[in-house]
C-alpha cells in the first residue's frame, strides 16, 4: 500500500478525517514558509501539499494565484524547494506532496525531479494541468521512484473516465468539489454527495475532498455514508496566514 | 502519432474539469462540421455576412521596385477588419449547433474579441470577452466596439494583465460555464482540438489564395509569407500549400525593437519547448519554466507562445520562421500605404517587412504571396506616435 493511501486509511481507522493543508512554497516569505510547514506538521497534518508556484496557474482562484505571484517575487524556484526539502528530509511526520503545473516540472527535468523528490522525502505529486491522457510519461517516472501521481476528478468526470483513472491511480483520489477554480466557498454545491458516491463506486482508494472548503461544518453537513476520508484546504489557510494568524490555530479548528 | 499532436508538439494539458467540454467539442467537430447543412450555413455567413471571397491584389509598384511579383491576399477587407471573423463565425455556428447559448473569448488587441462579438450578435448568442486590463486601456476603441456589439468585456487584472492572462481567465471561466457556453478560442493554439478547429476555419484563406494564384498568375506562388503570433492567419494561409513542395513557406515573428534583451514575441526563434495554455509548444520562458512577458509594437502578435503546428513545421523545416523588428514593420506599413494605397495592420506589416528587408532572398521574377491579414485603422495612434507624425 502506498504511504499516502496508508496515511488516509490510518486516520479513518482512528475515526477521524485526515487533514491535508496546502501552502504555496515560499509564502508568505522564504523563512516563514518552512516554519509554517513545521507548525502544520506539529499540529496534526496527515499530508502536506506544497504548492510549486507558476506564472500561469489556470486551475487556481485569486488567493492561490496571488500567493504564487508573491512566492515568485520572493525568488522561489523548483531548486530552492528541493534544497529546502533535502535539508529537512525525514523530519516530518506528515507525508509531503508537491502540487504544481507541468511546465516548471518539465523544465526542471522529470527524471531528475522524480529521483530528487524521492531522496528529499516527497511521497507524491499533484499536477492540475496533466489529465489522464497526457500523464503516462510522468506517472511511470514517478512510480519508478515510489511516488504517486494523485488523480483529480470533478463533478463532470464520467464513470468511464473514472474507471480508467482507477486502473492507474495510487495514494488517494482528490475530488474537486466545485465546477470552478481553487478558493473557499460559503457552502458546498448540492451535488457533492452524489459525486462522492460515484467516486466511491469507481475507486477503491481513499477519497480527499478539496477546492472550496473553508470550515469543518461543511463536511459535517454531508451524509455520513459519503463523507470523504480527507479534507484539503488551501485558500482558507493561505488567507488565515496572510492575516498573521498561526497555522496551529487553523489546524485546531479542523481537529476539534 | 498521438492524438492531438503535430510531431512532438500539441496535446491537451488542461485541468480534468475541462476535459469533458473539450471532448464534447471534438465530437461536434466530427459529427457536425462535415455535414452539408453546417457547411452551407457557414458558406452563407462567410460570403454574405463577412464578405468572402477576399480579393487577391497584385502590387505593381512594389513588384517593379523589388524585381519579383508581390501579391496580397486581402483579409483586411473582411467584416470587422481581419481574418479573425473566419474563425469566430465557424466556431459560433458550431457552438449553436451544439446547443450552446453563450460564447466566451479572450482577446489581446481586441480584434478577436470584436469578431466574436459580431458573430455572437449575428447568431443571437450571449458574448463575454476577457481582455487583459493593460490591453483594454491601450485598445480602448476595440473595447467600445465590443460593447456596442452587445458583448460584456471583462478587464483581467491578474498576472501581466495582457493576452496570456486573458486566456487564463477565459479557461477558468469555462470550467464553471461549460454547460451553456463555448469557448471561442482565437488562434490556432491552446489544447486539442482548438489548433485543428481554428486551422480548419482559417484555411479558407489559403484555399482561396491558391486557386486565385493559379487563375490570375497561372502558377502557384514560389513563396508564401505570413505573420505569426499565435499563428492563425499563417496556418490558414500555409496549410493548403504545405503539400506543394515547390512552394516555400515563410512565417514572420515579431522581434520587438531588436535591441539586446528587448521584449519580443519570437517564440519559435528565441523560445524553448514547454507547456502553456494546454499545449506543448515553443514558449518564452525563464530557466525555471516561468512564462516571460512578450512584447511587440503589434498587439496582435504579442504572445509568449505559438500554435503547436507551427512549432512542428519549424522543427521539420517545412516552414522557415524569420523575424521582423518594430522599425522594419513601421517602414513596411508606410511603404504599403504610399506605394500601393493600402493601410495594413501592424501584424500583417511584419510579413511585408520581412519581404522588403530580405528582398535579396527572393528569386528575381518569382511570385511572392503575402497574407495581408488585417487592416491598419486600429493601429493609427500607435504608428503616429512611433513615427512622430
Amino acid at each position: 500500500m502506498h504511504i499516502l493511501e496508508k496515511k488516509l486509511r490510518d486516520a479513518a481507522e482512528q475515526g477521524r478525517t485526515a487533514l491535508i493543508p496546502f501552502v504555496t512554497a515560499g509564502y508568505p516569505t522564504l523563512e516563514r514558509f518552512w516554519s509554517v510547514i513545521e507548525e502544520l506538521d506539529d499540529n496534526g497534518a496527515d499530508v502536506i501539499e506544497i504548492g510549486v508556484p507558476f506564472s500561469d496557474p489556470v486551475a487556481d482562484g485569486p488567493v492561490v494565484e496571488s500567493a504564487s505571484v508573491a512566492a515568485l517575487k520572493n525568488g522561489v524556484t523548483m531548486r530552492w524547494i528541493m534544497e529546502g526539502l533535502r535539508e529537512r528530509a525525514g523530519r516530518f511526520k506528515a507525508s509531503l506532496v508537491l502540487m504544481g503545473y507541468m511546465n516548471p516540472f518539465l523544465q526542471y527535468g522529470l527524471e531528475k525531479l522524480a529521483r530528487e523528490s524521492r531522496e528529499a522525502g516527497v511521497s507524491g505529486f499533484i499536477v492540475p494541468d496533466l489529465p489522464l491522457d497526457e500523464s503516462e510519461v510522468m506517472r511511470s517516472l514517478l512510480k519508478e521512484n515510489g511516488l504517486a501521481l494523485i488523480t483529480l476528478v470533478g463533478p463532470n468526470t464520467g464513470e468511464e473516465r473514472m474507471k480508467r483513472y482507477a486502473e492507474v491511480s495510487e495514494g488517494y483520489v482528490y475530488v474537486v468539489s466545485v465546477m470552478g477554480t481553487t478558493g473557499e466557498r460559503a457552502s458546498l454545491p448540492p451535488e457533492v454527495p452524489e459525486v462522492l458516491s460515484r467516486v466511491r463506486g469507481a475507486f477503491s482508494l481513499p477519497v480527499a475532498l478539496g477546492f472550496g472548503l473553508r470550515s469543518p461544518e461543511q463536511l459535517a453537513e454531508l451524509p455520513e455514508g459519503v463523507r470523504p476520508d480527507a479534507a484539503v484546504f488551501g485558500s482558507s489557510l493561505l488567507r488565515h496566514i496572510a492575516e498573521g494568524k498561526t497555522p496551529a490555530d487553523f489546524m485546531n479548528v479542523w481537529r476539534s | 502519432m498521438k492524438k492531438g499532436y503535430f510531431g512532438d508538439f500539441g496535446g491537451c494539458f488542461v485541468p480534468e474539469l475541462l476535459m469533458p467540454p473539450l471532448m464534447e467539442l471534438e465530437e461536434a467537430m466530427k459529427a457536425i462540421l462535415p455535414s452539408e447543412a453546417f457547411q452551407k450555413e457557414l458558406r452563407d455567413l462567410l460570403v454574405n455576412f463577412a464578405g468572402r471571397e477576399t480579393p487577391l491584389t497584385f502590387c505593381p509598384a512594389l513588384s517593379r521596385r523589388l524585381g519579383f511579383e508581390v501579391w496580397l491576399k486581402r483579409e483586411d477587407l473582411l467584416h470587422t477588419g481581419a481574418h479573425k471573423i473566419n474563425n469566430t463565425l465557424g466556431q459560433a455556428l458550431l457552438a449553436k449547433h451544439m446547443g450552446k447559448t453563450s460564447l466566451i473569448a479572450e482577446t489581446g488587441a481586441g480584434q478577436h474579441g470584436v469578431a466574436t462579438a459580431a458573430a455572437a450578435a449575428r447568431l443571437g448568442m450571449k458574448c463575454t470577452v476577457y481582455m487583459g486590463a493593460e490591453d483594454a486601456e491601450r485598445q480602448s476603441s476595440n473595447v467600445r466596439r465590443m460593447r456596442l456589439l452587445g458583448a460584456e468585456v471583462v478587464a483581467v487584472e491578474s498576472g501581466s494583465r495582457t493576452l496570456k492572462d486573458a486566456i487564463n481567465a477565459a479557461l477558468r471561466a469555462w470550467i464553471s460555464l461549460q454547460g451553456s457556453t463555448h469557448y471561442c478560442f482565437g488562434t490556432a493554439a491552446g489544447p486539442y482540438p482548438f489548433p485543428d478547429l481554428v486551422r480548419e476555419f482559417q484555411s479558407v484563406i489559403g484555399r482561396e489564395a491558391r486557386a486565385q494564384m493559379l487563375e490570375r498568375a497561372g502558377a502557384l506562388p514560389d513563396y508564401v509569407v505570413a505573420a505569426v503570433g499565435g499563428g492563425s492567419n499563417a496556418i490558414g494561409m500555409f496549410s493548403p500549400f504545405v503539400p506543394d513542395a515547390s512552394v516555400k513557406l515563410i512565417g514572420v515573428e515579431a522581434g520587438g525593437t531588436g535591441e539586446p534583451g528587448c521584449m519580443h514575441s519570437a517564440a519559435i526563434n528565441l523560445g524553448r519547448p514547454g507547456v502553456l495554455h494546454g499545449e506543448y509548444t515553443m514558449l518564452l520562458q525563464d530557466d525555471d519554466g516561468q512564462i516571460l512577458p512578450s512584447g511587440s509594437i503589434s498587439a496582435g502578435l504579442d504572445y509568449p507562445g505559438v500554435g503547436p503546428e507551427h512549432a512542428h513545421l519549424a522543427a521539420v523545416g517545412r516552414v522557415k520562421y524569420g523575424v521582423a523588428y518594430d522599425h522594419e514593420t513601421l517602414n513596411a506599413f508606410q511603404t504599403l500605404c504610399r506605394e500601393e494605397g493600402i493601410l495594413p495592420a501592424l501584424e500583417s506589416s511584419h510579413a511585408l517587412a520581412y519581404v522588403l528587408e530580405h528582398a535579396g532572398e527572393f528569386k528575381p521574377g518569382s511570385r511572392v504571396l503575402i497574407n495581408l491579414s488585417g487592416r491598419g485603422d486600429k493601429d493609427m495612434d500607435i504608428v503616429e506616435k512611433a513615427l512622430n507624425l
